[in-house]
């Protein structure tokens, strides 16, 4: 898709121009809907990357001794397959949909601070290309390239230079950092923007869930990120000026780097999955035809979520052996998160219960969102029980449980995310015979490939090994797993497919092809430059539902 | 509207395609569990087959996890099936919005304080499971330990009986009525490794300038496998973990053939000459010798051993003469040099090492 087309579809007046200059006009753009396109393609680009990377492996891991690559590759791309997905899929695809949707929905004309935007989103990308400049750059002169090889988690001493000679880690490092600075300057956006930009009317009470649910991730990317930050500059203090934070071999601390790293790294989770808690939170009503059910419980258990996701972070490191009371400790608070996430999903489906449900593509990837994160949920008791974590943890079951909250849960909220906002985005419809094709691909490929993923983890099938030992009753178990990889690799496809034929063939969107209640259908498909003509005022939660029903309108029940 | 219904007919195949699918699974996952647990000869390591106090306190209690959060599977999945079908959109009520609720607080109160009392009785069972385990106390008649994880091996050390050896750990079978279990101390010389022998005890994580303990009580005397469950670098995958439990003779057996010196037999001085004139003693120990390093296996009663390289491969002629020459060709990334030896000296190696019984 050139990003001169779709400066077309951006209703301006650069078509004639040549396209030089509307490179130039993306480039230097500050305008939240062009920066948040921007944040979606670079995630996609990335996801397309680690989704390849992701082939690799379980073609690595189809049969016992395979040798397709070398254990030194494998190490590498299970390394950037991890440190992509999480960093420069999950974040930018998030703060994208932030980015674009967040001033719509709340009558804004853009964000708070359009300049740090435009350029919270170059440190993101810069990030990124410096992540993958490691293979060409990682190993020096040799120019045989060498990637990171420490694992998405890096844990110490591996980062210190005996482990990890050359300058593969300090990519690592640099490029987390970076991209970790462009997260913190998208989150201060997100805030200031829901805090101060918001239309008369719209109080905080009647902010849509969306909205609401980015406010806590960028609450909580603001403590989260900080402290992996302070981590990497400690970890480059240690490599190059002689620190021994991290560094074993000289008296430093290998569990200082685990807290450090984890006190990020689960808050991160929830950084990822409430966003598409805020996409299912906008799809299941519309195609339901009823509000959200319970919307301040909504609201609350989402700010339960974002407190109790700081103080679970130990449960990563239930095996480093600490004492009984500090595992306990962290049992009953990562239990604990179990309640508020257990109340979305009854709102969920409190929403859809008595409702009039619409099986369009996103709300199907919604009901397999439900269908998924249920299990992941409850895979995640069965690791939060610390005695049972003892046997899970490191095994491919934790491969298999995480998958299915980031593909099966963050993917599928994603998915239904780019269903429901596309027609907006592009002004035309994508394809719901292909988005269908896609999402039942995706759904079989997915339950084939992370069902069975479990087996092997509690057969005693360690996770990050380049291959493993036939007749431990893991091989049959590999291939299946593998097939159903290929599938979602080709289902994933099919949505890319389905991205580029709609852009030019998809029927016209109208300005609310689905009936819905939220601001962003009230202005063209695609919003013109300025947002709103005329500054929306707001007298409930779903203010188109109160034009389109003066007689009952919303207003009168809140 | 019109044009999505006669498009999902061939979604609704997908979907009982689906349906079918997600059955195969499950009998195939109860199949996998079943044939797992029958193997004898060649272990499967299957946590919930275990023959160890720890590893029998977790299956047990992951039976009673598995129980609650299977009924909660049941429950939530009944709720959203029976909303999908239910409340699907139908040709008659299309067009007419549904009456619009907008919550209710009894109901609310409902699913969130019976959450919490599931939550509180998972808590406080774990908890129990949590310090039976770890804090278990050391009877005067335990056996212990000192594992150090290396890149990419396992050292173990018997202090109180004067043995080292190598990734091959022999303990003594524990009889309840008399128990000797096993205590391990958990060293790193290097980078975090973990301990795990699925079915003897659940992990515990070898760290640097860090002291780890784990216990084991095996019931049943045999062949335990595991593998080093952190990542570790290159050869992670090929760190395995052999534990064979042997009857109380034969581990006595054992422990006093490991106590005697490096047996030397003249006509395999030709092969000592090679192993203390080459580069072999900067890594490894053979007792009596003048090789006394420690960043690889003690050497001295190499042939007590079924494998090398951390399980990586049985402990024959061929593969000693491959793992002395490439080693990559076993285990790629390791950190055994390639020792390019004349044909004859590695004859006459090979013969040294097969002496070290």
């Amino acid at each position: 898709m050139s990003s001169d087309a779709m400066a077309i579809h951006q209703g301006t007046d650069v078509g004639s121009r040549p396209w030089v200059e509307t490179l130039h006009g993306w480039v230097t753009t500050v305008d939240h809907k062009r920066l948040g396109i921007l944040y979606i393609l670079y995630a996609l680009l990335f996801l397309a990357v680690a989704g390849s990377e992701a082939m690799i492996i379980r073609i690595q891991l189809m049969y016992p001794h395979n040798s397709f690559v070398s254990p030194q590759v494998f190490n590498r791309i299970f390394t950037m397959h991890g440190t992509t997905m999480v960093f420069f899929v999950g974040i930018p695809v998030l703060f994208g949909l932030a980015n674009y949707l967040v001033p719509l929905m709340i009558g804004a004309r853009d964000m708070a601070f359009p300049r740090l935007n435009a350029f919270s989103f170059w440190l993101t990308a810069l990030g990124g290309f410096l992540l993958y400049f490691s293979f060409l750059g990682g190993s020096g002169l040799y120019g045989a390239g060498n990637a990171p090889d420490v694992g998405w988690w890096a844990y110490a001493p591996l980062t210190s230079r005996a482990f990890s000679p050359g300058h593969s880690s300090d990519y690592w490092t640099i490029s987390l950092l970076v991209a970790g600075f462009g997260s913190i300057g998208t989150a201060v956006n997100i805030i200031a923007t829901i805090l101060c930009m918001r239309c008369p009317g719209m109080k905080l009470s009647r902010l849509p869930l969306l909205a609401w649910l980015n406010l806590v991730v960028s609450g909580m990317v603001l403590i989260a990120i900080t402290p992996l930050s302070a981590a990497q500059i400690m970890l480059c203090v240690d490599r190059y000026l002689g620190g021994h934070f991290f560094d074993t071999q000289a008296g430093g601390s290998a569990t200082l780097w685990m807290h450090f790293f984890w006190i990020f790294g689960h808050p991160e989770v929830y950084i990822l999955i409430l966003p598409a808690f805020a996409v299912l939170s906008e799809v299941i009503p519309v195609f339901s035809r009823k509000p959200m059910f319970g919307y301040p419980v909504m609201v609350g258990a989402t700010i339960a979520i974002g407190f109790i996701s700081m103080s679970v972070w130990a449960h990563h490191m239930f095996s480093m052996g600490m004492s009984s009371y500090g595992n306990a400790f962290f049992v009953l608070t990562t239990m604990a998160i179990a309640v508020p996430t257990g109340i979305k999903i009854f709102n969920w489906l409190g929403t859809m219960w008595g409702g009039r449900i619409i099986f369009k593509t996103p709300m199907l990837f919604c009901i397999g969102f439900l269908f998924n994160f249920l299990i992941a949920g409850l895979t995640g008791i069965m690791l939060g029980s610390a005695a049972f974590n003892w046997q899970l943890t490191g095994s491919y079951f934790v491969v298999a449980h995480f998958h299915y909250t980031l593909s099966g849960s963050f993917l599928f909220g994603i998915f239904a995310a780019f269903y429901y906002w596309y027609p907006k985005i592009i002004g035309r419809m994508l394809s719901e015979r292909l988005g269908k094709l896609h999402f039942w691909l995706f759904f079989i490929g997915f339950h084939l490939c992370f069902d069975l993923m479990h087996i092997p983890g509690l057969l005693g099938m360690a996770r990050r090994i380049y291959t493993y030992e036939p007749g431990r009753g893991w091989d049959t178990l590999n291939l299946l797993v593998s097939i159903g990889a290929f599938i979602q690799g080709i289902a994933t496809l099919i949505f890319v497919a389905n991205l580029i034929i709609s852009y030019f063939k998809g029927t016209k969107a109208g300005n609310d092809p689905w009936d819905a209640w939220t601001l962003e259908w009230s202005v063209s498909s695609p919003p013109p430059a300025y947002n709103f003509a005329v500054t929306p005022t707001v007298a409930s939660r779903r203010p188109l539902w109160d034009l389109k029903h003066p007689e009952d309108p919303d207003s009168r029940y809140e | 509207m019109h044009s999505m219904t006669h498009k999902t007919d061939w979604g609704v195949v997908v979907g009982r395609a689906t349906g079918i699918l997600v059955l195969v699974a499950g009998i195939l996952l109860a199949a996998g569990l079943c044939t797992a647990s029958q193997r004898s000869d060649n272990p499967v390591p299957n946590i919930f087959d275990p023959r160890s106090t720890p590893a029998e306190s977790i299956r047990d209690h992951s039976y009673f996890v598995l129980a609650i959060t299977s009924l909660i599977f049941l429950v939530v999945v009944t709720l959203l099936v029976y909303a999908v079908v239910k409340f699907r959109d139908k040709p008659l009520t299309a067009g007419r919005e549904p009456a619009q609720v907008y919550g209710s607080t009894q109901i609310e109160l409902a699913w969130t304080i019976i959450p919490v009392l599931i939550v509180f009785v998972l808590f406080l069972a774990t908890a129990r499971v949590i310090h039976a385990i770890e804090d278990a106390r050391k009877p005067a008649t335990a056996v212990e330990v000192t594992a150090i994880g290396h890149q990419f091996w396992w050292e173990y050390r018997y202090p109180a009986l004067g043995v080292v050896t190598a990734n091959e750990l022999h303990v003594p079978v524990s009889d309840p009525a008399h128990p000797t279990p096993t205590f391990l101390k958990l060293l790193s010389a290097d980078t975090d490794h973990s301990f795990w022998v699925p079915q003897l005890a659940g992990k515990t994580d070898l760290i640097p300038n860090r002291v780890n303990h784990t216990w084991i009580d095996p019931h049943q005397t045999g062949v335990y496998v595991g593998q080093c469950a952190q990542y570790c670098g290159t050869q992670h995958g090929k760190m395995l973990l052999r534990v064979s439990v042997d009857s109380p003779e034969e581990f006595a057996a054992w422990v006093q053939a490991q106590k005697q010196p490096a047996n030397h037999d003249d006509k395999a001085n030709a092969g000592r000459r090679v192993f203390e004139t080459t580069a072999c003693i900067n890594c490894h120990a053979v007792g009596g010798t003048n090789g006394t390093g420690r960043f690889g296996p003690d050497l001295t009663h190499l042939m007590s051993r079924n494998t090398i390289a951390a399980g990586a491969a049985l402990n024959t002629d061929e593969n000693l003469r491959l793992w002395i020459q490439n080693p990559d060709a076993i285990k790629p990334g390791s950190l055994m040099p390639a020792m390019k030896l004349s044909d004859a000296d590695l004859d006459a190696l090979v013969r040294y090492l097969e002496t070290l019984r």
